[in-house]
């Protein structure tokens, strides 16, 4: 009886694993299809799928090369990400820490309407921002997919939450009595204290950047500005490239191959992110 | 440069010292609030002004009043965009709650206790990773009805006898958009109601056991009520966003919205007449409208979810 209450029991936990491997596969699929696509011939493709790898990866690279810029592409989205991710790091660590470590005039009024536009859906502003920046004559330009990312309220707001957990106010006695500058504080103390949640943070602004598709598509035009998820999107305007499906598959990829890497080192900092906006304290 | 005058009393003097230093907390904020009063605050009030004039993007604006408003309440095509989207975002918060919750019932059993959960949990995360805009290429070339693998692996395995034109009929172009989400998103869904459940305190499960109560009566009885604002928080945050679909069925449908107009999103329709119709006042309105759609439904959603159980 108990042995056969122990085979169930196995059987039952097979069953379960099997479950999860084929949910996992599920997630893993399209991507391998993409990897090997972008190795074989738009014929091969057309005419029958496969798990292994073809042999045409340089031919469908030239493809590329001959059609579309995909370096520029490449180093456009970099710098943008790059760019908005410095900022977005350094800007909602330094606010995080004013409003979570001095009262001052208004500091609650600009946590209180910080948390209001939280819940504002991004279509709101959507019109308006494009309307503002097209009178300013900033379209075609970088600034307006930058500099927004110096006020950031979910970065703020959890990095708010993420301080006052872990520093206690009584560090800020000893250097202010040796005399420091509050900045030099910051710069010294706060930001090396600081730096484990804002690479949580870091790293979801980051691939956010990258992937970020809607304000691009609107604020630039100039192909030759385009970052990658606009290129893989123009891509059915290119006639040479959509008949040639493996070269289109090798755009997807080299978009989609960094974030994967970066993934691979990271998933720990991005999954206790995701946590640390879920339970509230 | 406040200078001590004479007559103050040392007391105030002394006291003057922290405020000093909070003056530091305004500098440390001030560029976050110079570049959030420009790029976010102004833009949502100037959106609200425009869907009070007849506005073409450029050019004059004339101040219509409600005008905007009335059309958008009375607009079929958006009323269309609008269930379009429920319908995908149902779909999808179904699959994908669903998901979440049954891979959480799976991992915390008490009896079959599995390894490999981080992996798993990457692993489930995956495809949350990837842009849209890559996403939807990806499934529109797979799912394609003459060359997609997807048509291929299924005649190869005989569950279909014909390629199934998956794209090209509403019904299923809708279902393969909530599917898509589903996918995108379970992932990290689950890894919020695991954080919900590994956030409960081990004494109650300890109590239950200890008091007798089975696996199942502990899950059904301790861990979903105490997952219950955990739940909320992803269905409400999912319904924001699931409202605001607008990527993947622009990019799925080549951005015509095709077949029939059946993955015209409410977004989508917003952001055709915005930059495509060049009817800027009405797409304000319409985001607006909206708004107070999804402040309603989220609204529901709280008070339904929060209800306390009898």
């Amino acid at each position: 009886m108990t042995q056969k209450a122990k085979l169930q029991s196995n059987l039952v936990q097979g069953l379960l694993y099997l479950f999860l491997i084929a949910l996992a596969v599920t997630c893993f699929i399209p991507f391998w299809l993409m990897l090997i696509n972008a190795t074989r011939t738009g014929n091969e493709i057309m005419t029958g799928f496969s798990l292994l790898p073809g042999s045409s990866f340089f031919d469908n690279m030239s493809i590329v090369q001959a059609n579309l810029d995909l370096p520029r592409g490449f180093m456009n989205s970099l710098f943008i990400a790059v760019c908005s991710t410095a900022l977005v790091s350094y800007f909602s660590a330094m606010t995080a820490y004013g409003l979570a470590f001095y009262k001052f005039k208004g500091s609650q009024a600009v946590f209180t309407i910080m948390l209001v536009f939280m819940m504002v859906p991004s279509q709101l502003s959507m019109l308006g921002f494009y309307n503002l920046v097209n009178k300013l004559h900033l379209l075609n330009s970088y600034i307006p997919l930058i500099i927004p990312s110096i006020a950031s309220p979910a970065t703020v707001f959890f990095l708010r939450q993420y301080i006052l957990s872990v520093m206690p106010r009584s560090i800020l006695e000893a250097p202010r009595i040796d005399g420091a500058n509050e900045i030099l504080i910051f710069h010294k103390i706060v930001l090396p204290i600081m730096a484990p949640g804002i690479a949580t943070m870091a790293i979801g602004a980051f691939i956010g950047s990258w992937n970020s598709y809607l304000m691009p598509l609107l604020l630039i035009n100039k192909p030759s500005k385009f970052p990658l998820p606009v290129m893989v999107a123009s891509l059915s305007a290119v006639r040479d490239i959509t008949t040639n499906l493996g070269a289109t598959y090798v755009v997807v990829a080299v978009s989609v191959v960094p974030v994967m890497i970066a993934f691979c080192f990271f998933s720990k900092y991005i999954i206790s992110g995701i946590s640390a906006g879920s339970v509230k304290e | 440069m406040a200078h001590k005058t004479a007559a103050e009393p040392k007391a105030l003097a002394k006291r003057r010292a922290p405020n000093d230093y909070n003056r530091y907390g305004l500098l440390f904020c001030i560029p976050f609030i110079a570049v959030f009063l420009v790029f976010s605050v102004y833009p949502v009030f100037r959106t609200l002004q425009m869907s009070f004039m007849q506005y073409k993007g450029f050019g004059k604006e004339t101040f219509i009043a409600l005008d905007n408003y009335v059309r958008a309440v009375q607009d079929p095509l958006f009323r269309d965009a609008f269930v379009n989207t429920l319908k995908m975002w149902g779909l999808n918060i179904v699959l994908q709650l669903g998901l979440a919750l049954l891979l959480t019932i799976i991992f915390n059993d008490m009896k079959y206790k599995l390894k490999g959960l981080s992996l798993f949990r990457a692993m489930f995360y995956l495809p949350n990773l990837i842009a849209c805009t890559s996403v939807a290429f990806l499934f529109k070339t797979l799912l394609d009805w003459k060359y997609g693998s997807f048509n291929q692996i299924l005649l190869k395995l005989h569950l279909v006898a014909a390629p199934v034109d998956w794209l090209n009929q509403a019904g299923t172009a809708q279902a393969w958009v909530g599917i898509i989400g589903a996918w995108m998103w379970f992932g990290n869904s689950f890894i919020m109601l695991m954080a919900g459940v590994q956030g409960i305190n081990h004494d109650y499960f300890e109590a239950a056991t200890i008091d007798g109560a089975g696996r199942w009566t502990i899950f059904a009885r301790i861990t979903m009520p105490l997952l219950r604002p955990i739940m909320l928080y992803v269905a409400i945050t999912s319904l924001i966003g699931g409202l605001q679909l607008f990527d993947v069925p622009y990019l799925m449908s080549g951005t015509k919205g095709a077949p029939g107009r059946s993955l015209f999103t409410a977004v989508f329709y917003l952001f055709d007449m915005a930059f495509v119709k060049n009817q800027m006042g009405y797409a304000a309105a319409l985001a607006f409208v909206l708004f107070f759609v999804i402040a309603i439904f989220s609204g529901i959603a709280f008070k339904l979810m929060n209800k306390k159980e009898d």
